[in-house]
């Protein structure tokens, strides 16, 4: 492997001997000031948790997941036993190692339903079973409506993605404006190690292969929830 | 101004009336029109199929005649002889004996919308055309030589007439040169999706500024014979401005 | 020569089939159309997409102009976290570092998800000659796979059919009951696949980005099927072209949203997840060995191409060939190659050879709808032409060659060319008609579709001197 890792270094270097024109060069070009953050081209979003609040709440409309902004950790708690009567769980399956482990642990076990916990491995099985999958999260982006997600906040990597429903667990001082704070905020966070995985869920699982014709619940999740308090 | 026209090889055997109508609105405006008898092509087809030692051949006198030339402007009834000598007269003679002069001569040449709009200014020839006309966007002077607000500015001060848009004004019409007689299947199927597109304007003309555009089209419209009172006709944006 | 007319050929005969077909003329149409109006509300919400373009062109450009430095950091950061890296020059050899893994692994189940590098080097057939069978996860590509056929289309592998093909397909293949329902339809191929994520042993997916700076591979879709592939089997293979690279984990935020929009109409797709190992100590899940497969194949022969090396800074969003008109019209199969549309016509000559595949760049307008549709910046129609120049002057077609000097010779006389017309007049009003349409027409490829329009009975130039005569013997008149 190592002889052809620098045979394709080695065409690579040669082919770089010659230089190739920067972008935009070619009769109209449009160079206008591409050092700039990056938020400068993308959606604006508003300042402030309640214009931010709003975006992330009109954005779930449009990707069909489910936002709840609360008063409390109270509040929440009695939104998911409504969501859990709603759905008629009977399993759900969650973390308890999370950044408010103690915290969400008591969430999920006064459902008082059988609960699934991935903290020390699980069979994969016994996930499948599962009505719901309740997570943690690292941050909710306003911009795309968007819950960020990592292998070492959230649970692992199937949680979130298994079960048909997702419903997250969310502070209200996760909320970030954008794609960019997202990313510097996982620089920030895990810069001495990253998890070996990192996902941006932006409503259910979707699709529209057939016809163009948008169907949920292709092989993630059909229901996504948030709740934010 | 002393404008030399340039006449495409097209426009000079199959729409010389195109031509004489750009002659008639620039001298009505008061300008004096020159034009090159011995100047017929300007290269494009055999550069658009690879053959650039063939282009040259006719290209670089088309150069140095049009560099030699002192008037003040150069101005193209075609999208994509206009692109031709602005855009692709730098790739052709790049690292040759004449570089400087096609740049020079590219710099100096104008489409005739644009001619009229960006340079001189004018958006009112003092035209009459009573009619509902829907304009086609010719590829080369939409994309290469960002031609899309002029012919629509001069449209909009001709009396009479009713401008329409087609969903498809920006869509290919698949003339693309040797492209229409080397795939003619897939030129003829993008030309009947233009033909679609104008035929639910209900248009009466198809005006655009590529008289080759034009050929395709009208070309598709007359094997097609719809069943219309009157039938749908192209013409030439110039015909249109030049019609009182 | 003999091979170059064959793929040609078949270029050719499917064309022409698929553009006379106006059933597919209007799927393609009804498909692309809600496509277009998702994308420009997307693009409109950008504040400066244009600059947005700008800044994406220039990043890949700094990731494929510093490709070496930015592909040893990428591995060396995947390394660090137990990835097992491997590199490949060709197909060949990516096919067989799939199979070495496969065996050392002792593997019986594959789940995968979409990959357009493995439709590239043909590796779902030779895993399944090699005994292997291989299910695709993601919907589009399922369908196609029980069809038998290559995926349509870069990002919708079955934009080609309808509900009803599928249900057919589904009944034939699964003896599931018809319905016309697509919600049916996808749950149908939920519950199928469940079980194959469930128990696959390896999975297998692509990648759309490689991020040098932190050695992660960045994947995104809609469906959820990849993050499963990334989930849930013991073993993880990713396969992916030497050229996705980009600089830095910040330069996503950019990339994300312009690949959905631009590829998708999308502000952002349903799932964008980056892998930088197999599960690290601590974490509760995740396949125990990663595998990432980097591979060549004929990019590093495009990287040397000075001229043309921006073509690898495409993200296969796909753009180019949702606005091609080529493209709408022929379909992505009668390309006869893995990538169609525009790109693939730039590429395919470098990946395959150009005497072999100048036809693609051939078979354009070169409208540049496509250039002006790419997210960053590639300058693909002008590469078109720079493809006709190099294969022509590398290999001129002898006939052609000579009517380009026949016509040089004749427009450089214009004088006298201009005499010759009423001649062509006469031929054409007294002979052309007996012939028009038919196989003696000379004209014919035009004429068996359109009308010519008839050469005008005084050239421009006869006019001119007419009016200049005119002039000369009226001075009033020439004002």
């Amino acid at each position: 492997m190592n002889t052809e890792k620098e045979n394709i270094l080695r065409r690579v270097r040669e082919a770089l001997t010659v230089p190739a024109p920067h972008p935009g060069h070619h009769h109209h070009a449009a160079a206008n000031g591409a050092d700039e953050p990056i938020s400068h081209w993308l959606p604006q979003v508003g300042a402030g948790f309640d214009a931010q609040a709003d975006l992330f709440a009109r954005n779930s409309v449009q990707l069909k997941s489910t936002f709840h902004l609360l008063e409390n950790e109270a509040a929440a708690s009695a939104k998911l036993a409504e969501i859990a009567r709603a759905g008629a769980w009977k399993r759900v399956a969650s973390h308890g190692d999370g950044a408010r482990g103690p915290a969400t642990r008591a969430m999920v076990s006064s459902l008082g339903l059988p609960a699934l916990w991935t903290d020390a491995g699980y069979d994969v099985r016994e996930m499948e079973q599962c009505d719901a999958g309740i997570s943690e999260c690292e941050a909710l982006v306003a911009q795309t409506g968007s819950v960020l997600v990592t292998g070492r906040s959230s649970g692992g990597r199937a949680l979130s993605v298994l079960p048909p429903h997702h419903v997250v667990l969310a502070r209200r001082d996760q909320l970030i404006a954008d794609l960019p704070a997202a990313f510097a905020l996982l620089e920030q966070r895990y810069a001495a190690g990253y998890p070996s995985f990192i996902s941006f869920i932006t409503g259910p699982s979707r699709t529209g292969d057939i016809e163009r014709i948008l169907v949920l619940g292709a092989h993630g999740p059909k229901a996504l929830t948030i709740l934010c308090w | 101004m002393r404008i030399t026209l340039f006449v495409p090889c097209f426009m000079n055997a199959m729409y010389p009336q195109a031509g004489m109508s750009m002659v008639t609105v620039l001298e009505r405006l008061g300008h004096s029109v020159d034009y090159h008898q011995d100047i017929f092509c300007c290269g494009q087809p055999a550069f658009n199929a690879g053959y650039w030692d063939e282009a040259r051949l006719v290209a670089a006198p088309v150069v140095e005649k049009l560099f030699a030339d002192s008037s003040d402007a150069i101005v193209i009834g075609s999208g994509s002889c206009g692109a031709m000598l602005k855009v692709f007269y730098r790739d052709l003679f790049a690292n040759t004996p004449l570089a400087s002069q096609a740049i020079a001569v590219g710099d100096r040449t104008w489409e005739f919308s644009d001619f009229l709009v960006s340079k001189l200014g004018v958006t009112d020839v003092g035209a009459r055309f009573p009619g509902k006309v829907t304009f086609h966007d010719g590829c080369h002077g939409l994309r290469e030589l960002r031609v899309k607000q002029q012919p629509r500015s001069l449209l909009a001060h001709v009396k009479d007439l009713e401008l329409v848009e087609m969903g498809e004004s920006e869509t290919c019409c698949g003339f693309g040169g040797t492209f229409s007689a080397k795939f003619p299947a897939i030129s003829t199927a993008m030309g009947e999706n233009k033909c679609a597109s104008a035929a639910e304007t209900d248009a009466d003309y198809i005006v655009s500024n590529d008289s080759s555009c034009l050929m395709q089209i009208q070309g598709i419209l007359d094997r097609q014979k719809e069943p219309r009172k009157k039938p749908r006709k192209t013409l030439h944006l110039a015909e249109v401005l030049a019609h009182q | 020569m003999a091979a170059a007319s064959l793929f040609s050929r078949q270029f050719k005969t499917d064309s022409k089939r698929v553009a006379a077909d106006l059933r597919h003329r209007g799927l393609i149409r009804t498909a692309l159309t809600k496509y277009e109006a998702a994308r420009d509300l997307n693009k409109a919400a950008f504040q400066d997409w244009q600059g947005a373009r700008q800044a994406a062109a220039e990043r890949k450009w700094e990731a494929i102009n510093h490709l070496d430095r930015h592909l040893e950091s990428f591995a060396a950061k995947l390394e660090a976290r137990g990835t097992k890296v491997h590199w490949a020059s060709t197909a060949a050899q990516a096919r067989q570092i799939f199979l070495d893994i496969l065996r050392e692994k002792g593997a019986r189940s594959i789940i995968k998800s979409k990959a357009m590098t493995a439709e590239e080097i043909h590796l779902n057939d030779a895993l399944e000659k090699a005994g292997y069978s291989v299910v695709e996860s993601d919907l589009g590509e399922y369908i196609v796979q029980l069809r038998n056929e290559a995926p349509y289309h870069i990002v919708f592998p079955a934009m080609h059919l309808t509900r009803g093909e599928i249900s057919a397909l589904f009944a034939e293949k699964l003896g599931t009951p018809p319905t016309d329902n697509p919600e049916d339809l996808t749950m149908i191929a939920r519950r199928v696949l469940r079980d194959k994520y469930i128990t696959a042993d390896v999975g297998i997916t692509g990648a759309n980005f490689a991020v040098a700076e932190t050695g992660m591979v960045s994947i995104t879709e809609n469906e959820g099927n990849a993050r499963l592939t990334a989930a849930l089997p013991r073993t993880m293979i990713t396969l992916l072209g030497i050229e996705k690279i980009v600089p830095k984990l910040s330069d996503l935020a950019l990339f994300l949203p312009m690949l959905a929009t631009a590829g998708a109409g999308q502000a952002i797709t349903g799932y964008n997840s980056m892998y930088g190992g197999p599960r690290q100590p601590g974490e509760t899940d995740g396949p125990e060995e990663y595998h990432v497969v980097l591979i060549d194949n004929g990019r590093t022969h495009l990287l040397a191409d000075p001229e043309q090396r921006d073509a690898l800074h495409c993200i296969r969003c796909g753009a180019c060939l949702n606005v091609c008109p080529i493209y709408r019209n022929v379909g992505g199969h009668s390309y006869g190659t893995t990538y169609s549309g525009p790109i693939g016509s730039v590429i395919t000559p470098h990946l395959r050879g150009l005497q072999d595949w100048k036809h693609l760049s051939q078979a354009s307008s070169l409208c540049g709808a496509c250039t002006d549709a790419c997210p960053v910046k590639i300058d693909l129609h002008h590469h078109l032409l720079q493809n006709r120049r190099n294969a022509m002057s590398a290999k001129p077609t002898w006939w052609e060659r000579l009517a380009f000097r026949g016509f040089a010779f004749i427009a450089n006389r214009a004088l006298f060319l201009n005499r010759l017309m009423p001649f062509a007049r006469f031929a054409q009003k007294w002979f052309h008609w007996i012939v028009k349409g038919g196989p003696l027409d000379p004209a014919r490829v035009w004429t068996e579709t359109r009308e010519l329009p008839p050469i005008a009975p005084a050239t421009f130039t006869d006019l001119w001197r007419a009016r200049q005569r005119a002039r000369r013997h009226t001075p009033e008149a020439a004002r």
